[in-house]
């Protein structure tokens, strides 16, 4: 990594139980949970009923009547959590050249629940195989082609540089950061708007998850629904939101006096050519990705003084990523805390990688790891430190955040803290 | 439906809808004791052909039924205990 | 570590065009401005306002895919499969040539497996949520078609999937030119797109872009005074990508020629229509590609043919080249326009115009005086040779981006 070295400068979270960063941060630091029984649609006819919903009022958000309408649930998300990012970042947007402010937002399922509803509509419940375009609303092709998000996004934020939709399946919002890092770092922009988000929260999402058992049936109890790495695991919580960052070269932060959260000091993602849906139980390709990441950070494993896990909740991820760490990490596995937000917030698709690059970057600003919620029963093949319970006090100046999805990718990134960086 | 039974010719029928065929052994001879990872269907395609048995035959399968059958004499034996048809030869 | 500037080549084609099935095909149809487009036949089109589009036709994935691959596929991924085995074969390569973790693939995708999802959808609202089949989780999303190629090639290296409309089939190629620039050894890269459904298609009418005409030589004519729209299709490219010295190194026969310069804008604010930040993009592909203005012998236009869109980059064109000063063509009007899929075969049109020397014709369209655009309406040779393209493609929403490709001649010293 010869190149521009590429800052954190601006968060923006909008997450289940807590939207805006600040909220984020102390439901996490509580080790509250946010799953609930789902609140959008009646679930009693499917398998798994529980989700981590976002309480969300465009309006209260700052959204005007039209943008709501024109806009999927996931790109109200990403507008208005860009919006948090830039402000908290405190960069005078209009003294930027707008063709050096890119946008880079990832998503899985881009605008599934929109499109699930208007089907519903043109299709008159799925009566009519010829649907009725008569009965499309007027914004149906921004459904259609999810790149409407980035484009929402550059426009709220005036953007004008090299902008797109990152859509690696669950790993997309640790792919849409590292994009836009590599963007700045081979000089294609100054300043990146990069996050993601997903909104899947609707019937159709939820069936297919069902059809795959991937979610989990614990219906009787939403709350602690989410059990990461915990022996009574028996799939995962679908969340919904964003996270979304300012990303700006090291030194031009610096130089403008900028609150620097951390650094993305490596990145790398891998197919693991072996399975559309299912895992390798030895790890082998996240712990490719982990090398690699760790490697462009130029520093040893054992640097590293967390570990934010994918941590989905079913039986295969949990074993395959703790193999995966022991892997790529050694003995040092063993002893550094490792822990899963999707434990409190759901599984969020796409989005959560970036969710979890927000929660690695405040665990580095503020010294705390955050807990894996719900963790009570051990479980032989999930031997490491989850963090179980309650959050820890820990100086915290490098994280390893990773991410694992359909499609076969794996995703790994590393996080410094600025002092590391040396100033 | 409930009161038919469920053979391996219709195991073989739903699996290839299912799943088609093409990457193990072929379905034509006799797969009853061959394990559904060498006839090429992998945990993927035995639950979307657990979802089309379930429908078929107005069933609801035990979870683990279909995650545990390792073969197709195991599945077509965990159908007809649901269809009450235990005692069934499954090779009719 | 191949290096910051090292030289990135495109070294085989697999092209599935509405005009054409395969690479050959598709350029004796193209070069001669023959078209696929057509009156709708996957589905019956009569209730809807348009009802012509550029459909893949020939293609029986039976004759190259497995029952088992096709049973979990929407038909965009069975192309892409087949569309990568040609590509491997025209690069007379293989997978299991390389590393596993020196093969990375890179696509662009526009709307998904949309006919995939639209049966899924159908199964539920008029049967019920245990009528979802366990394929639809990953069938129909964007990122589909890099998984299943990866999987089907045993290639471990690095992933990705762009997302820019009609402009992320470039996207993707400059993604795997970044990949390949930090150290992997081949990538597959490009688009492939198809949703020619009845959902995919009300979800394109609403585009209001999409043409009435029913006669398939005057319904998609960019730069013409009769300009009223396009003509979606199906299809698109994907193509292997190399570092120059691996490439030499295994000897591979087909140079087709180097991805010189890249850039991307957006255009300021959804919807607000702009010549120039079309502009900036392309001048930024060719700094990219250090390239002047002057060097570049062919233009392939995005050619909307919606007049205001038109009207942009034929400015655009005529603001970086000057009045007429470089051939232009679209020969995407033989196709339609094929989601992201369209900007790759641009690419790979691009090559094997440079291959041959041959221009292929814009056909039908006959340019309105206030474009100062030379537009190729008839097939050109070109005695001096094709030795350096720009591709354009711009997505809804204002995505812009530009491509400056390089004939293989060149792409030695750099």
């Amino acid at each position: 990594m010869t190149e521009g070295r590429v800052a954190i400068t601006g968060i923006g979270v909008t997450a289940p139980g807590a939207v805006g960063t600040k909220n984020f941060w102390s439901l996490l630091s509580d080790g509250r949970t946010a799953t609930r029984r789902i609140s959008f649609f009646d679930p009693s006819d499917f398998r798994s009923q529980c989700a981590a919903e976002v309480d969300f009022d465009p309006e209260q958000a700052g959204l005007t009547p039209q943008e709501t309408r024109r806009m999927d649930r996931a790109a109200q998300f990403a507008v208005v959590t860009a919006r948090e990012a830039a402000a908290d970042s405190g960069l005078p947007f209009s003294d930027v050249d707008p063709y050096r402010i890119g946008v880079t937002i990832g998503s899985a399922v881009g605008a599934t629940t929109g499109l699930d509803w208007e089907y519903r509509t043109v299709s008159d419940g799925g009566r009519l195989k010829l649907v009725d375009h008569e009965y499309a609303v007027p914004h149906l092709y921004n459904y259609f082609v999810p790149s409407s998000f980035t484009a929402e996004v550059a426009g709220a934020l005036g953007a004008q540089g090299p902008s797109t939709v990152v859509s690696t399946g669950c790993t997309s919002g640790l792919d849409a950061v590292g994009h836009a890092t590599e963007l700045i770092r081979e000089g294609s922009a100054d300043v990146m708007i990069a996050g993601a988000t997903d909104a899947p929260i609707s019937p159709i999402t939820v069936a297919c998850f069902d059809a795959i058992k991937a979610t989990t049936p614990r219906n009787q109890d939403p709350e602690h629904a989410s059990r990461p790495f915990d022996g009574t695991r028996s799939g995962f919580v679908l969340g919904e939101g964003a996270a979304v960052f300012v990303l700006e070269d090291l030194e031009s932060a610096r130089s403008r006096g900028a609150h620097v959260y951390a650094e993305i000091a490596g990145y790398a993602s891998r197919c693991n050519a072996y399975h559309m849906t299912g895992l390798r139980s030895d790890g082998r390709e996240m712990a490719e990705a982990i090398r690699v990441a760790i490697d462009e950070a130029r520093m040893a494993p054992e640097r590293i003084d967390y570990v934010n896990a994918h941590g989905s909740g079913t039986k295969q991820n949990d074993r395959h990523e703790t193999a995966a760490f022991k892997r790529s990490l050694g003995e040092h596995a063993y002893r550094v805390p490792v822990s899963s937000i999707k434990s409190m917030v759901g599984h969020s698709l796409g989005a959560i990688g970036s969710i979890e690059v927000a929660a690695s970057a405040l665990a580095i600003e503020h010294d705390v790891v955050p807990p894996t919620a719900n963790l009570h029963t051990s479980d032989p093949e999930c031997d490491l430190d989850y963090v179980p319970l309650a959050a820890r006090e820990h100086p915290t100046d490098a994280v390893l955040s990773v991410g694992s999805g359909f499609g076969g990718f794996q995703s790994a990134m590393v996080l410094t803290s600025p002092e590391r960086s040396g100033a | 439906m409930s009161t038919t039974e469920f053979t391996v010719e219709d195991l073989k029928r739903i699996l290839r809808e299912a799943a088609g065929s093409g990457d193990g052994v072929s379905l034509d001879g006799d797969i009853l004791d061959i394990d559904f990872e060498v006839l090429g269907y992998d945990s993927l395609a035995l639950l979307e052909t657990g979802g089309r048995i379930e429908r078929e035959y107005e069933i609801s399968l035990d979870e683990s039924a279909i995650s545990e059958a390792e073969t197709p004499r195991a599945l077509v034996e965990a159908v007809n205990n649901d269809l009450g048809l235990a005692q069934a030869d499954p090779v009719s | 570590m191949n290096g910051r500037n090292s030289s990135v080549v495109v070294t085989g084609l697999g092209i599935a065009a509405p005009n054409g099935l395969g690479n050959r095909n598709y350029w004796e149809s193209v070069r001669e401005g023959v078209s696929g487009i057509g009156r709708i036949s996957h589905f019956d089109p009569s209730q809807y306002p348009s009802r012509l589009a550029g459909e893949v036709k020939g293609f029986v994935p039976e004759e190259h895919l497995t029952s088992r691959i096709i049973s979990q596929t929407d038909r965009m991924t069975q192309l892409a499969l087949v569309g990568t085995d040609c590509a491997f074969a025209d690069a007379r390569t293989q997978p299991s040539e390389f590393d596993e973790y020196e093969m990375g693939v890179v696509t662009a995708s526009s709307s998904g497996g949309f006919e995939f999802g639209e049966n899924e959808l159908r199964n539920l609202w008029s049967q019920g949520g245990q009528y979802v089949s366990a394929y639809q989780s990953f069938a129909w999303f964007y990122a589909v078609n890099s998984g299943q190629i990866s999987i089907r090639n045993g290639m471990r290296g690095p992933s990705g999937v762009v997302v820019s409309d009609q402009a992320g089939g470039l996207d993707a190629i400059a993604q795997a030119r970044r990949q390949i620039r930090k150290g992997t050894r081949m990538i597959v890269s490009g688009g492939i797109d198809a949703s020619l459904c009845p959902w995919g298609w009300t979800a394109q009418l609403t585009s209001r872009r999409l043409s009435t005409s029913s006669d398939p030589n005057r319904a998609y004519l960019p730069f013409d005074a009769e300009a009223a729209g396009h003509v979606p299709g199906e299809g698109g490219a994907l193509v292997i990508m190399e570092d120059l010295a691996s490439a030499h190194e295994r000897r591979a026969p087909n140079v087709y020629g180097e991805i010189s310069g890249y850039a991307a804008t957006i255009d300021p604010g959804a919807g607000v229509e702009s010549a120039t930040s079309l502009q900036k993009a392309i001048e930024q592909a060719l700094r990219n590609a250090d390239a002047d203005p002057a060097e570049i012998d062919l233009v392939f236009a995005d050619a909307a043919a919606v007049p205001e869109l038109d009207r942009a980059e034929a400015e655009a064109l005529t603001k970086v080249f000057g009045v007429r000063g470089v051939p232009v063509t679209a020969p995407k009007t033989t196709t339609g326009r094929l989601g992201s899929g369209a900007a790759s075969l641009d690419v790979a049109t691009a090559f094997l115009a440079m291959r041959d020397g041959v221009i292929p014709p814009t056909p039908n369209v006959r340019i309105a005086d206030e474009y100062d655009i030379d537009l190729v309406s008839e097939k050109r040779e070109s005695r001096a040779g094709v030795r350096n393209c720009l591709v354009i493609a711009r997505g809804i929403g204002g995505f812009n981006s530009a491509m400056v490709l390089r004939d293989s001649n060149q792409s030695s010293g750099r």
